[in-house]
C-alpha cells in the first residue's frame, strides 16, 4: 500500500511542492516584516499620557508613543529580579518614546503595566521634530519673537503653526543659498587655487596670470559677500521666533523655530490629517538630506548614490564582458586554455566580495589612482583626488565582481544562437565580423541583458567591498551636482545597503533607528526590484523581436 | 553599386546569346571539380573526386546518407573551411579560377555561390531585411535600388504576391515553405552565378515542395544549380545531370536520364532499384 504509494511518485510531487511553498513562505514573510515595520513608522501615532507610579514613589507623568509590548513569564521575570506577586503570571512592560533627549537624557522608557495609574490621550499634547535631539513631547504655552510673547493659550498653535512654515521657507532659501551658490562660489574658489599652484609648479605662474587670478578671485569675493550678508539677514530672521513648551515634568523650554522641522498634535488629527502627515513624512525620506546622524530625515543621498553607483557600474561591466565572451566563444581556438580560462571566470563569480574590495582598495585607489593623481592632479597635493576611495573605483569594483555572471550568460547567449543562422549570413558574403555585428550580438542581446540583470541585483546590494572602496556614512556632496564637469566621479557617496548598516548598527539611538532601517531595507529591496525591472522590460523587449531561437 | 548593374547586365546579355546557340554548342562548364580529397581530423569523406558541372543546368547529387554529397556541396563555397580539422586538398575550379587558391577571398566567393540549407534560416528580421541583408554587407543603402532588388529576387521566388503586402513583418511570421523561398531569394538578390541547394525540399511538405521544385526549374534559365537531395524522384525531376555518390566516393555521373534509365555501375543501378541506401 505504502509502497504503491511511494511508487506512484506523489510523494516526490510533494516533496517538491512543499520546497516551493517554504521558499514562496520566505519570500513573502521577509518582505511582509520590513513592509509592514518600515511603512508603519511615518503614521503618527497617539501620543499618551501616563500617570505612573512606581512602589513607594510618587506619581510621574509620563506622556510618549507606545512603541512595544513585551510580556515576560513570571518565573522568568523573577530570574531578572522583578518582585512577582503569587498570583501574577506575566510581567508586561511596556516601551515608551518619550523623546526630550536634551532634557531626560534617552528617548526611550520601559515602564511596568501594572505601576501605571491611568492612561489618557489629551488634545493639547504636541510632537515637535526638530533638528537636533530628536523628538519633542509636551504642551505648548506660547510663541517668542526676539524674546518677547506674542501669542499664548489659544493662540500660540495657529501662531505657532505660522511662525515656523515661515522659518521652514527661510530655511530652504538658506540651503539653496549655502549649497549652490555658496557652494559653487567655493568650488570656483578651490580650482583657482588649483590652477595657481598648478602654474607654480609648471614655471608658468608670472604677473598677467597672477593679475588674470586675482581678478576672478576678486570678483567671486564679491558675489561670496553678497551671499554672505544675505545670508546673515535671513539667519537673524528664523533666529528670532522661538516656541516655550512645558514638558512631562512641568519643566518649561525655549526650542527655537530654527530647530523645528514640524509640530503636531497627533490626538487631535483627523484621518485626512494623518494621511497628509504620512505623506509628508514619506516625501521628506525620499527626497531630503538626512538628519541627527541618519537616524531622521531622508535618505535621498543614498537612493541617488546607489542608483548611480550601479548605471556607472553596468556602463563598466557591459562592454567589458561581452567583449570577453565575444573573444571566448568566437575567436579564441577551444582548447585547453579557454577551458582554463573559463574555470577561472567561473570561480572569480565564488570569490568573496570583501576580497574584491580589498583588491579594489589597493589595486585601484592606492596604486592607479595614487599614479593618476601624480601624473594629472600634482596641484592638488597632498590632497589625493583619485587616489581616495570615491565613486569611480567602487563602480570599477563592483564591475569586476559582477564581471563573471556578464560573461557567463553572454556566452550561454552566443552558443545558443543556431549554427545555420551563422551559416546563412556567412553565405551571403558577409565576413565573421559582418555575421557577429548583424546577426549573432543583436541575437544575443538579450541574454547579455539577462547577464547585466543578475549584475545589477548582485551589485546594489552589495555593501562589504563598497566600505573599503568609495561608500560613506555621510556625504556632503552628490557625485551629480551644477558644477563643471557636473559628474564628479572622484566623490565619495552614499548607499542604501551601507546606510542601513549604519543606522542600524552604528548609530548611538539604536532603538530610534530601527523603523528606519526597515523603510530604507524596503526601499533598497524596491530600488533593486525597479532596476530589474527595467532591465527585464528591455529584455522582453528583445527576445519578442529575436525569437528566431524558439522557431 | 555601378559595378553591379554592370555585370547584371553583363550576364543577361550573355545568357540570351548562350539561349540561342544552346542546341549548337556542347554545354560550357561552369565548376570544375579536380581531385578533391578532404579530411575530418584523420577521417577522409571525400576520396579523389573529379567531375565537372555544366553552366546554366542542374546538378543533383544523390547517394545514401553520409556518402559526402553535402560535404561536396559545401565545397563549393567553402562553406567547410568553418569546420574545424578539415583539410581539403586538390582543386575546385569555378571559371577556371581556382576557388582554393590563397588570393581567393572568401566572402567574394561566396558572393558568387549563394548557398540555400537544408532547414529554411531566415534571419529574425522583417522580409524587407532579410532579402536586402547580402546588398548591405555589401555597403549598398540606396532605398530605390534595394527596393527593386527586394520585388525581383522576390519575384524570381515566387513569393512576391504571398508577401508584397507584409515586407516589413517579421520573416519568422511566413510558413515553413514561404521561408525557404524567402531564403532562395535571399540568395538571388545578390545575383550569384551559382546556387547550392542542400536538400532544400526535405523539411517541406509535398505542396512547399512541389513550388521549390517548379522554382528550380525557373531559376535554372539563371543560375548554375547544383542540388543535393535524397529524393530520387526529385533528382530525375528536376535536374539535368546526376552524380551519384557513395562512401565519399563519385561513382557515375551523367544526364540524368542516362543515369536512371541505363546505369553504367552496379552500384548505381542497385542504388536506383532501391536494393541499399
Amino acid at each position: 500500500m505504502i509502497k504503491a504509494w511511494f511508487k506512484s511518485g506523489t510523494p516526490w510531487v510533494w516533496l517538491n511542492a512543499a520546497a516551493v511553498s517554504t521558499c514562496l513562505i520566505m519570500v513573502v514573510g521577509v518582505l511582509g516584516l520590513i513592509v509592514v515595520r518600515g511603512v508603519g513608522h511615518f503614521w503618527p501615532a497617539p501620543v499618551i499620557q501616563f500617570s505612573y507610579q512606581e512602589p513607594g514613589g510618587p506619581v510621574q507623568t509620563i506622556i510618549g508613543e507606545h512603541i512595544d509590548t513585551s510580556i515576560t513569564p513570571a518565573a522568568m521575570a523573577k530570574s531578572t529580579g522583578h518582585i512577582m506577586a503569587d498570583d501574577e503570571d506575566t510581567l508586561v512592560q511596556y516601551l515608551i518614546k518619550t523623546g526630550n533627549r536634551d532634557i531626560t537624557g534617552a528617548d526611550f522608557r520601559w515602564i511596568l503595566e501594572r505601576n501605571i495609574q491611568q492612561q489618557q490621550t489629551p488634545a493639547e499634547l504636541m510632537v515637535v521634530e526638530r533638528r537636533e535631539w530628536g523628538n519633542f513631547y509636551g504642551q505648548l504655552l506660547a510663541v517668542k519673537e526676539s524674546g518677547k510673547i506674542i501669542a499664548a493659550g489659544d493662540q500660540a498653535w495657529p501662531a505657532a503653526q505660522a511662525r515656523i512654515d515661515q522659518a521652514l521657507a527661510i530655511f530652504k532659501e538658506i540651503a539653496h543659498l549655502e549649497k549652490k551658490e555658496v557652494g559653487a562660489i567655493n568650488y570656483s574658489l578651490e580650482q583657482l587655487r588649483l590652477e595657481q599652484k598648478r602654474l607654480e609648479l609648471n614655471n608658468r605662474w608670472d604677473a598677467a596670470a597672477e593679475q588674470r587670478l586675482a581678478a576672478e578671485k576678486a570678483e567671486l569675493e564679491i558675489d561670496y559677500k553678497k551671499y554672505q550678508t544675505q545670508l546673515s539677514e535671513l539667519y537673524r530672521q528664523i533666529r528670532r521666533d522661538s516656541l516655550v513648551a512645558t514638558t512631562e515634568g512641568g519643566k518649561e523650554i525655549e526650542i527655537p523655530v530654527a530647530k523645528v522641522v514640524r509640530i503636531f498634535q497627533p490626538n487631535t488629527m483627523s484621518r485626512f490629517d494623518k494621511v497628509w502627515h504620512y505623506g509628508a513624512k514619506l516625501v521628506e525620506f525620499l527626497t531630503d538630506d538626512p538628519r541627527e546622524a541618519n537616524t531622521e530625515g531622508g535618505i535621498f543621498p543614498a537612493i541617488f548614490g546607489t542608483v548611480m553607483m550601479v548605471i556607472m557600474m553596468s556602463i563598466i561591466v557591459t562592454p567589458f564582458g561581452v567583449i570577453a565572451a565575444v573573444y571566448l566563444r568566437e575567436y579564441a581556438k577551444q582548447g585547453f586554455i579557454t577551458r582554463l580560462i573559463r574555470i577561472a571566470v567561473n570561480n572569480l563569480a565564488g570569490v568573496p566580495s570583501i576580497v574584491y574590495g580589498v583588491f579594489g582598495l589597493g589595486f585601484f585607489v592606492y596604486i592607479l589612482g595614487g599614479n593618476i593623481d601624480q601624473l594629472f592632479f600634482p596641484e592638488a597635493a597632498p590632497a589625493p583626488v583619485y587616489g581616495t576611495p570615491g565613486l569611480l573605483w567602487a563602480s570599477i569594483t563592483l564591475a569586476l565582481l559582477t564581471l563573471p555572471v556578464v560573461i557567463v550568460s553572454t556566452e550561454e547567449g552566443l552558443a545558443r544562437i543556431p549554427k545555420s543562422i551563422r551559416e546563412g549570413s556567412l553565405a551571403l558574403g558577409a565576413t565573421k565580423l559582418e555575421t557577429l555585428w548583424l546577426t549573432v550580438l543583436p541575437m544575443a542581446s538579450p541574454a547579455m541583458m539577462t547577464g547585466l540583470i543578475l549584475a545589477v541585483a548582485r551589485a546594489a546590494g552589495e555593501v562589504a567591498p563598497l566600505m573599503l572602496v568609495g561608500v560613506v556614512k555621510m556625504a556632503p556632496t552628490l557625485p551629480l551636482d551644477g558644477n563643471y564637469p557636473f559628474l564628479h566621479l572622484d566623490r565619495k557617496f552614499m548607499h542604501l545597503g551601507f546606510h542601513i548598516y549604519d543606522v542600524g548598527f552604528q548609530s548611538p539611538n539604536v532603538e530610534a533607528a530601527r523603523p528606519l532601517v526597515y523603510a530604507t531595507s524596503l526601499l533598497l529591496v524596491l530600488v533593486i526590484v525597479g532596476l530589474n525591472l527595467s532591465a527585464i522590460l528591455i529584455r522582453n523587449h528583445l527576445r519578442e523581436k529575436y525569437r528566431a531561437l524558439e522557431g | 553599386m555601378t559595378d553591379q548593374h554592370v555585370r547584371t547586365h553583363a550576364i543577361d546579355v550573355s545568357s540570351v546569346l548562350r539561349d540561342q546557340k544552346k542546341t549548337a554548342e556542347p554545354n560550357e562548364t561552369c565548376i570544375k571539380v579536380e581531385n578533391l580529397n578532404l579530411f575530418y581530423a584523420d577521417k577522409q569523406a571525400l576520396h579523389n573526386v573529379n567531375m565537372e558541372m555544366p553552366k546554366k543546368k542542374v546538378t543533383a547529387y544523390i547517394g545514401p546518407s553520409g556518402c559526402g554529397k553535402s560535404t561536396l556541396l559545401r565545397c563549393i563555397n567553402r562553406m567547410n573551411d568553418l569546420v574545424d580539422n578539415v583539410t581539403i586538398e586538390g582543386k575546385i575550379l569555378l571559371d577556371d579560377e581556382n576557388i582554393y587558391d590563397k588570393s581567393v577571398n572568401v566572402a567574394a566567393l561566396r558572393r558568387r555561390v549563394g548557398m540555400v540549407f537544408q532547414k529554411p534560416n531566415p534571419f529574425p528580421k522583417s522580409i524587407f531585411e532579410n532579402v536586402t541583408y547580402g546588398l548591405r554587407i555589401q555597403g549598398i543603402n540606396d532605398k530605390r535600388v534595394l527596393e527593386e532588388t527586394v520585388e525581383n529576387a522576390l519575384r524570381g521566388a515566387a513569393l512576391w504576391d504571398e508577401v508584397k503586402d507584409r515586407l516589413n513583418d517579421n520573416a519568422l511570421g511566413l510558413s515553413g515553405g514561404q521561408q525557404q523561398r524567402l531564403v532562395i531569394a535571399r540568395a538571388i538578390a545578390i545575383e550569384p552565378e551559382v546556387l547550392l541547394l542542400d536538400e532544400p525540399a526535405s523539411a517541406l511538405d509535398p505542396i512547399s515542395t512541389l513550388k521549390i521544385e517548379e522554382l528550380i526549374n525557373e531559376l535554372k534559365e539563371k543560375y548554375t544549380i547544383v542540388i543535393v537531395t535524397h529524393n530520387m524522384q526529385q533528382a530525375a525531376r528536376v535536374s539535368d545531370y546526376t552524380a551519384f555518390m557513395y562512401m565519399g566516393e563519385l561513382i557515375e555521373m551523367g544526364t540524368t536520364s542516362e543515369l536512371f534509365t541505363n546505369p553504367q555501375k552496379k552500384q548505381t543501378e542497385d542504388y536506383i532499384t532501391g536494393r541499399y541506401g
